[in-house]
């Protein structure tokens, strides 16, 4: 088979003012015709580098110190600039993770694709405008011709997504290159992308290399893998020897780290990387990885550069300790299983009905319509477990979390906090002891805290102002506190910008902690974090719940991540809750047809998983849709017609679980209160 | 510090960039840093403080009382080596009235720019964070001031209430209070949706400590710089003023004013319009040198 891509050794350095830093080191591979290769690692790890080195785009300063890079068979290093904006355009092409970055906003799609072409040598416009036509209906856009006309704003994420695919497919390239091409978009839209991307790999023979940093992902697309760490590639073989058999401690390491949709595991513990990467492990002799590594013997591993060591069948690794490592048993995901909650616990928090609707008038003040964020929801969360809502985005979870928390007042219904009702009572009303026991950790661990204020003021605010405390106990407090999430005192009077993300998500944590709350609402406290980070706060809140009754409203897209951390989930769909009840019983059937979509949806980095089969077609509708039947409807694969988009949805009830589908699930079933128009789903109270 | 300081766009980058700097750093330290960092501030920094020293030391290197008039010397005004810059129309050392003159404008500017900084300060922190009507009030009464031309409102004020250093600082005060305002409005805007400020509000924080201690802070970055430009511009006006001749009153010596003085013999004895013209221009550029090192210190830490 003839090679498209071939990385020979290659090591790659910035140049500065003051020395040079390594970003690649010794990189060798080879993508052959029709071949995909994935390459994951932590953020830093050098994979976009390698992504810019293929196409010999790095930026200024960062230089090829050794090795080769053929691109078909020919080496790229000689070529001039034009031969090379030559090979990129017509032999290599690019997606990258945002679809906007790569389209232009003024032009309408169709002029952006027959440019392609024309750029190419194609010289009759209307046999370029066919082949635009017929890309777009390759990657399978509804009503190709009429997109032609559109501008990218007009289109939804995925949609621009595909667009770009098909721009990047129509200079018929030989490699594709992917960088995280589908971070950005939801579970059922990502594997949409992908489904589309084995399907054309498999058409056009196209080589691929895809980065990402979800293992997952990679394992749906690709059937080999490389594993980077602090720009060496670790590890590199077949995706199912790699993920069957890892033998580099760090992918053990990554694969461990991961929270599993199979299985409750009862937020047993996962196995987080211990330390993290430094500036100072690019430039080690050695192993990069050895000062994390619980295999590393000094002499052995430090000391001398390490080959990659063939382990047959082109699995390959670069560990100096490999006998040991294979000989000892690749651990799971979890160590230790821990004990479920008693069942009996107590309710912090009941969400009864609650609705949020935002008005939007016309520029002179005429009622144009109503945006209805959340519908009718209802759930409990209970002292010592977790509740998690789970949904794509704009489902309406996290405005369910904004009102919880007071920054959002609801329109109607109860949230309701022993007797007080919190719906519609916005943080800055609510009376010191209320707002003591609900507090929330947020998302982005870049904004989460003060840049201007030291990690110690952080703390020390909510202690004050929640506990009344004087400074001087406060200040122990602080150590307490810092105690509590595993950090070294000395943290206090660091500031946020000398923090990494996992440290500052922490800090974030234990400010939520710092009142003594009943009740913590984290909107995806990890989802920004890598996943060796992501374990351990995972394995953190973990354990906060359980030393304490705390109760926890964890708002997630990811599936795993709730089977793993959760007691109850809620399934939210366009504002209203679908499925809800406890995670065993909402991670089998019966199933919501959502859910079930979803679960499907979720890549798991299993090499022996089926692939997802139909996923969801089309987009969630507009909010500010009237919605007569089921919510849903539009996109269920088990649509009734005629029934379901014309009547709201029975309650179908198994126990706690509850299903809101026509579908005959069994179940007790129990018709909507108020059958009436906007009413999407309705239950009573249980 | 690499984690904040990639991908942050451009426009916001005073912003979220002043932080990378090192933490609790002296502000010796950080001058340093400055200074080596963007020679084009050095150089500004250098100007500005040029002139400080002059106007702090002028009755000592000032080489003659700045009013002192001189009949006998307007045979040959040109620069000489008793009279380095010359001397003016009525015989007075251009060089001591520089000097001299120096003292007012370093002292009318910075005070001017400093009040417009606290008043557009507090009303952009109460404009953003407020919203709503109190946003609308501010901004149009803001608007209003802004679309009235600059000098015929300085001639309507000093007219009325006369010419005083006072009056002057007052009215560059009033007239670039809401330029500062919306600075600081844009960057609340940005600053009170972040995760920050929705934790101190679910602490209790009162409204006043989330402007002032979660939000204020942050803005320090292009505050800074605004000052500098502004001690630019505010220098400028107080010379159009003073050649307008609604400036500091005669006889002590005021840039502007020395412009005007000579400017009907500007054919005859350039040099005596010319010098105190490039005076004010040095102190222009020294500002706007130093504003812009400050914004590329701040872009490539």
């Amino acid at each position: 088979m003839a090679e498209v891509l071939s990385f020979e050794h290659v090591s790659i350095a910035y140049q500065h003012r003051t020395g040079r830093q390594n970003i690649l080191n010794d990189v060798s591979f080879t993508i052959g015709e029709g071949q995909a290769l994935g390459l994951v690692g932590e953020s830093g790890c050098g994979k976009s580098t390698v992504a810019l080195a293929a196409m010999r785009y790095l930026p200024r300063g960062m230089l090829i110190t050794e090795g080769r890079i053929q691109v078909e068979g020919r080496d790229t290093a000689p070529l001039s600039d034009a031969e090379l904006s030559k090979i990129r355009g017509n032999r290599i092409a690019m997606v990258y993770q945002d679809p906007m970055s790569s389209l232009n906003p003024v032009m309408p799609i169709g002029e952006q694709l027959t440019e392609v072409p024309l750029l190419h040598g194609e010289t009759d416009e209307k046999a370029a405008f066919d082949r635009a036509v017929r890309m777009l209906e390759e990657v399978r856009l509804p009503d190709a011709a009429a997109m032609m006309d559109r501008y990218p704003h007009q289109l939804s994420g995925g949609q621009q997504q595909r667009v770009v695919i098909a721009m990047a497919l129509m200079a018929e390239p030989a490699l594709l290159i992917m960088d995280e091409p589908t971070t950005g978009l939801d579970v059922t839209i990502e594997a949409a992308i992908l489904a589309l991307v084995r399907d054309l790999r498999a058409k056009f023979g196209t080589a691929i290399l895809f980065i990402s940093h979800n293992l997952g992902t990679v394992a749906r697309v690709c059937d080999r893998i490389g594993v980077l760490y602090a720009g060496r590639m670790v590890e590199t073989g077949q995706i199912s020897t790699v993920f069957r058999a890892p033998s580099h401690p760090y992918t053990r390491g990554l694969l461990g780290a991961l929270p599993r949709l199979k299985g409750g595991r009862h937020r047993g513990r996962l196995r987080p990387i211990e330390g993290t990467i430094t500036a100072a492990d690019r430039m080690r002799v050695g192993c990069a990885f050895a000062p994390r590594c619980s295999f590393a013997v000094r002499h052995e591993c430090e000391e001398r550069p390490i080959a990659m060591i063939d382990m047959g069948a082109g699995h390959l690794a670069r560990c100096a300790r490999l006998e040991a490592v294979r000989a000892s048993a690749a651990q799971d995901g979890v160590a230790e299983e821990t004990t479920g909650s008693a069942n009996a616990a107590a309710v912090v928090l009941s969400v009864r009905s609650l609705s949020k609707e935002y008005k939007i008038s016309s520029l002179f003040g005429g009622k144009k319509g109503v945006v209805r964020a959340v519908t009718e929801v209802d759930f409990d969360a209970r002292a010592g477990e977790t509740l998690a809502i789970v949904g794509e985005s704009g489902c309406g979870k996290s405005t369910v979390a904004r009102i919880i928390s007071g920054l959002l007042d609801g329109t109607s219904g109860e949230v309701r906090l022993g007797d007080v009702d919190l719906a519609k009572v916005q943080v800055d009303e609510r009376p010191r002891e209320v707002r003591r026991q609900v507090q929330m950790v947020f998302q982005n661990p870049d904004s989460t805290l003060n840049p201007s204020h030291s990690i110690g003021y952080a703390l020390m605010r909510p202690l004050r102002m929640l506990r009344a405390l004087a400074t001087g106990d406060a200040k122990a407090e602080v150590a307490k506190l810092l105690a509590q999430v595993r950090l070294p005192a000395e943290m206090a009077a660091r500031m946020p910008h000398q923090l990494s993300g996992g440290q500052r998500q922490r800090v974030a944590i234990a400010r939520a902690l710092a009142g003594n709350p009943g009740l913590v609402v984290a909107d995806e406290p990890v989802s920004a974090l890598d996943v060796s980070v992501q374990a351990a706060i995972l394995n953190l809140l973990g354990e906060l719940l359980e030393q304490s009754q705390l109760g926890l409203v964890l708002i997630s897209h990811d599936l795993a991540l709730v089977r793993h951390m959760a007691d109850h989930v809620a399934v939210m769909y366009l504002g209203r809750v679908v499925e809800y009840g406890p995670v065993d019983q909402v991670f089998q059937p019966p199933y919501h047809p959502y859910t079930e979509a979803l679960l499907k949806a979720a890549p798991t980095p299993d090499p022996d998983a089926a692939p997802p089969g139909a996923v969801l077609d089309g987009v969630m509708p507009s909010p500010s849709e009237i919605i007569v039947g089921c919510a849903f409807a539009s996109r269920c694969p088990s649509r009734i017609a005629g029934l379901c988009d014309t009547t709201p949805p029975p309650i179908r009830r198994f126990g706690e679980h509850r299903i809101a589908c026509h579908l005959d699930l069994g179940g007790e079933v129990q018709v909507p209160v108020a059958p009436g128009a906007l009413t999407g789903m309705r239950s009573s109270i249980s | 510090m690499t984690e904040i300081s990639h991908g942050v766009p451009a426009g916001r980058v005073g912003v979220v960039r002043d932080t990378a700097g090192p933490a609790r750093a002296g502000f010796l330290a950080k001058a340093r840093d400055l200074l080596t960092r963007s020679p084009i501030g050095t150089v500004g920094g250098l100007i500005l403080l040029a002139w400080c020293m002059l106007a702090l030391l002028a009755p000592w290197v000032a080489p003659y009382p700045p009013n002192k008039i001189d009949p006998a010397l307007i045979a040959d005004p040109y620069p000489s080596a008793a009279h380095w810059l010359g001397v003016d129309h009525l015989g007075r050392d251009i060089l001591s009235r520089l000097i001299w003159g120096a003292r007012t404008v370093l002292t009318v500017a910075p005070t001017a720019v400093l009040g417009a900084v606290v008043l557009g300060v507090f009303l952009g922190l109460l404009s953003g964070y407020r919203g709503g009507i109190v946003d609308a009030v501010i901004m149009r009464i803001g608007d209003t001031l802004l679309a009235f031309p600059k000098i015929i409102l300085y001639l309507i004020i000093i007219a009325k209430f006369g010419a005083s250093a006072f009056n002057i600082i007052a009215v560059i005060t009033l007239s670039s209070a809401p330029i500062v305002a919306r600075i600081v409005r844009g960057v609340t805007l940005d600053i009170k949706n972040r995760d920050y400020v929705a934790a101190a509000r679910m602490r209790g924080e009162s409204a006043l400590f989330i402007m002032f201690v979660e939000i204020l802070p942050n803005a320090r970055g292009p505050l800074i710089v605004d000052f500098f430009l502004r001690l630019g511009y505010t220098t400028i006006a107080i010379g159009v003023l003073g050649f307008l001749g609604v400036g500091l009153p005669p006889p002590d010596p005021d840039w502007g004013g020395m412009v005007k003085e000579a400017y009907g013999m500007i054919f005859v004895w350039p040099h005596m319009t010319i010098i105190p013209a490039l005076a004010i221009s040095s102190l222009v550029i020294g500002a706007n040198f130093l504003a812009t090192g400050i914004r590329e210190a701040s872009l490539d830490g």
